[in-house]
């Protein structure tokens, strides 16, 4: 059984979904990407997210990025993710009996929105798994 | 559902087979449970990493972010030259594989290229400096946030295997198991029937030869019997006959016959 993972030979990408300052901060890193030759209407690795976007916009974002082959890891503002809630949710159902979860989601507090576990999908199940035991 | 089992001919090789699969399945069974028992190890680890990690995230990006405002009190609004300057990515991340109680897990490791030569010149301009601590502080909490993505994508790995793995164990603990202990019990039964069986009837047909022979004795015995008799009482009915037929002749008609 071949490994299921490798994805791209030369490592894979990461994505950002968040506010100005936040996808500012990444992008300095040198995490953004452009590749004019992908055939989907977004073709960088990053879109950021004001209060005039469009919740559709937003959700189309998502699911270019959580489609891609090339991205192992999306980073979306929490606040951003509670907008989109329902689209995030599908997506951890689809993903749930794969062994291959590309890419993988993680919500992060913004410079206005402190983080809160009790909304985020993934910690949830988390929490859930570890709660009975704590007590 | 206790009483179910494999529909077999109970023959002895039947038992032999049978016999097999049972052993195979308490192994299988024993194996399992263990590799079951280590992926719960390693589960409640990630979880614990997970919680953590996750609860101090919030203190990393903080302080990035408050370095992010530094920047653009020194810098001005640098957004937009910076988006122009994207191209290709020099940070990547590198997928590895770890084995854990041979389920393959999902790791990631983060790699570095050089910066891209348009960015380069961001870090020369009117406040530089600050966006270069900026991109540093960014840059740590890039690690943290790829090792919790490790984490994640982990746990969700092993949440599977286990919950397979569990499943597996219960199938052979509840189903798999009993069904052959039944069959092998069925087949023993049924060849311990048939050998009583065959018992019972040898011994009736020995019983029957032996009466039959008994019964030939009996009759040899008996006719024997009368064949001696036949000779004694055959003299007796000569003389008889002598005299019975002189007194019936001469007619004594006193004596009646």
């Amino acid at each position: 059984m071949g490994s299921r993972f490798i994805g791209l030979q030369e490592g894979n990408l990461l994505a950002v979904i968040g506010d100005e300052d936040t996808v500012t901060g990444f992008l300095l890193t040198g995490v953004g990407h452009v590749d004019m030759l992908r055939k989907e209407s977004l073709k960088s690795n990053f879109f950021i997210v004001n209060s005039k976007t469009p919740q559709s916009q937003v959700e189309n974002a998502f699911r270019v990025f959580t489609q891609r082959d090339d991205i192992a890891i999306l980073l979306i503002n929490q606040h951003i993710a509670n907008e989109i809630r329902g689209v995030l949710d599908e997506y951890y159902e689809m993903v749930q009996g794969r062994q291959n979860p590309l890419p993988t989601i993680l919500e992060i507090p913004s410079k206005t929105h402190p983080y809160e576990m009790d909304k985020d999908s993934l910690m949830t199940r988390v929490q859930a798994l570890m709660g009975p035991r704590e007590l | 559902m206790a009483q179910a089992r494999y529909a077999v001919f109970a023959t002895r090789m039947a038992l032999t087979i049978y016999k097999g699969k049972l052993k195979g399945a308490i192994k299988g069974h024993s194996l399992l449970k263990r590799k079951a028992d280590a992926l719960k190890i390693k589960f409640r680890k990630v979880l614990k990493d997970l919680m953590e990690n996750k609860m101090a995230l919030g203190g990393t990006m903080r302080d990035a972010n408050f370095s992010l405002s530094t920047a653009k009190y020194s810098a001005g609004d640098f957004s937009e030259s910076l988006k122009e300057s994207v191209e290709s990515a020099s940070v990547r991340v590198r997928i590895q594989e770890e084995n854990v109680a041979g389920v393959r897990l999902p790791v990631f490791k983060q790699q570095s290229e050089d910066i891209g030569s348009s960015m380069q010149l961001l870090g020369l301009g009117k406040g530089g400096q600050a966006i270069q601590k900026t991109r540093q502080s960014f840059l740590s909490a890039l690690e943290v946030l790829v090792h919790l993505a490790s984490l994640q994508t982990t746990f969700v790995a092993v949440d599977e295997a286990l919950k397979v793995t569990n499943r597996r164990v219960n199938a052979l603990e509840h189903v798999v198991k009993p069904k052959l202990e039944n069959t092998v019990s069925y087949i023993v039964t049924e060849l311990d029937e048939r050998e009583r069986e065959e018992f019972f009837r040898l011994k009736k047909i020995q019983e029957k030869k032996a009466k039959a022979i008994e019964a030939a004795e009996a009759q040899k015995n008996a006719e024997s019997l009368v064949e001696a008799q036949l000779r004694l009482t055959g003299q007796f009915t000569n003389e008889a006959s002598e005299e019975g037929a002189s007194m019936s002749m001469g007619g004594d008609n006193d004596l009646l016959y």
